[in-house]
């Protein structure tokens, strides 16, 4: 089974050179710390900004310089800002080649919930549904099954849409799943998982 | 026509009343108009609408304003840090009309370039597309979204000549310009105020003819996740 980092690890696999990504919060965030040496990949942060840096040192943060998380982060040589009406206008017009993002829910259609439990937790979409509407690939990172054990990988989302048939693939801590026609197919196990293990921890259709 | 004003509550005089549409700049706490909010508290107007992508906390930002039941409605994206917020919505005090964040920035950049409708795929087979017009451009089905038309713009910036042109600092500058844009009347509130003729024309982010109103003052700027490595 992998844990945080090593999904993240097993995420950063799916970036290729030149790419614009974006990282959505949680898990997605910790991608950035396995780009492969050598890989230029710019990150965008949808509140304005293309080629995120790394946290400050203490003492350095800025209070105008944050991602979309709200942290305190640092610009680079090639770093550029835009307002958010130019932001999403990159993200909707197909610019950004990837989004990697947590997930409550994921359906065997590619199906994806990830902002709202109706009448418990009123926190917003945000960029979320922009995201999953423009970029050219959404991968989602979380885990396989809920606190509870229940799967989140399902054959229908029970919570409301971010979007419709919108999600590529799926990595959690058992494995690494695509989805195509017809269902969801394994792509890998992770270390130490079985593929019966997969199945029985995935609610959607395998095929 | 003189556009600098003494204070924020100057800045705001006979642009305020009760009922309001005001569109808001910022990204939870950073770049956001705090010299006002704070100003429009002090002014009491009630029943307001903000078209703002976040809603502050509960001690800053538009939390403010929650705290004293001025806000009676919110078009947001986001809303997730403030417990009064949370409080009054699901007790059914607050209205709230959540808006993906890209369709709430480009609703308020159309509503201030002049276009009162456009069609984006955000949100189409989501509960956002209920009740929405749809239609199919080259094989894909997109929703319709309406500009925002509003009351009042109230923005915050870091610096400004008299004439009213704009320099945003980093990512401060988020959903000040698109909320500029679309305001009928546009009230800044900048860090400094420069001499005309001091900003390079091809650097400034926005031109003073969206600006009717300017303020400087101290700004707190606070932090909302202040986050660090080791050195």
């Amino acid at each position: 089974m992998w844990d945080r980092n090593q999904m993240a690890a097993r995420a950063a696999q799916e970036l290729q050179d030149g790419w614009y990504v974006n990282l959505g919060i949680g898990i997605p965030t910790l991608v950035s710390n396995y780009i492969p040496d050598g890989m230029e990949v710019t990150l965008q942060s949808e509140n304005g900004m293309l080629g995120m840096g790394a946290f400050p040192i203490d003492g350095e943060e800025d209070a105008d310089l944050i991602n979309a998380g709200k942290q305190t982060i640092t610009e680079l040589p090639q770093t550029s800002y835009f307002d958010s009406a130019t932001s999403f206008g990159m993200i909707r017009g197909g610019k950004i080649a990837m989004a990697i993002l947590g997930a409550m829910e994921v359906a065997a259609n590619g199906d994806l919930a990830n902002w709202m439990i109706p009448g418990k937790l009123v926190k917003g979409m945000g960029g979320a549904m922009d995201l999953v509407a423009g970029v050219g690939r959404v991968v989602v990172v979380m885990d396989h099954t809920s606190k509870h054990g229940d799967s989140k990988v399902l054959k229908e989302c029970t919570l409301p849409l971010t979007g419709k048939a919108v999600v590529d693939r799926i990595i959690t801590n058992l494995g690494v799943l695509d989805v195509v026609e017809g269902g969801l197919k394994i792509v890998e196990c992770a270390d130490g998982v079985t593929e019966e293990e997969l199945r029985a921890a995935t609610e959607a259709t395998i095929i | 026509m003189k556009k600098i004003y003494g204070s924020a509550a100057e800045a705001l005089d006979g642009v305020l009343h009760d009922g309001m549409l005001i569109a808001a700049g910022g990204f939870g706490l950073c770049g956001i108009p705090e010299l006002l909010l704070s100003a429009i508290r002090d002014a009491g107007t009630k029943d307001l609408t903000f078209a703002s992508n976040n809603a502050g906390v509960d001690d800053f930002g538009i939390g403010i304003l929650l705290q004293t039941k001025q806000v009676k409605k919110m078009i947001s994206s986001y809303v997730g840090e403030n417990k009064e917020f949370m409080r009054q919505y699901l007790g059914g005090e607050l209205e709230l009309e959540f808006n993906p964040q890209g369709t709430l920035a480009e609703r308020m950049r159309a509503g201030g370039a002049g276009i009162p409708g456009f069609y984006t795929k955000t949100g189409v087979g989501t509960v956002i597309a209920d009740g929405k017009e749809h239609k199919d451009f080259n094989g894909e089905t997109y929703i319709m979204e309406e500009g925002i038309f509003a009351d009042l713009a109230i923005v915050k910036a870091w610096k400004a000549d008299a004439t009213g042109n704009l320099v945003f600092r980093k990512t401060a500058r988020n959903f000040n310009p698109p909320a500029a844009m679309c305001g009928k009347i546009c009230v800044v509130e900048v860090e400094e105020i420069v001499p005309t003729g001091s900003l390079d024309p091809d650097t400034i982010h926005l031109p003073g003819i969206y600006v009717h109103r300017i303020v400087q003052g101290e700004h707190e700027k606070r932090i909302e996740q202040r986050t660090v490595r080791s050195a």
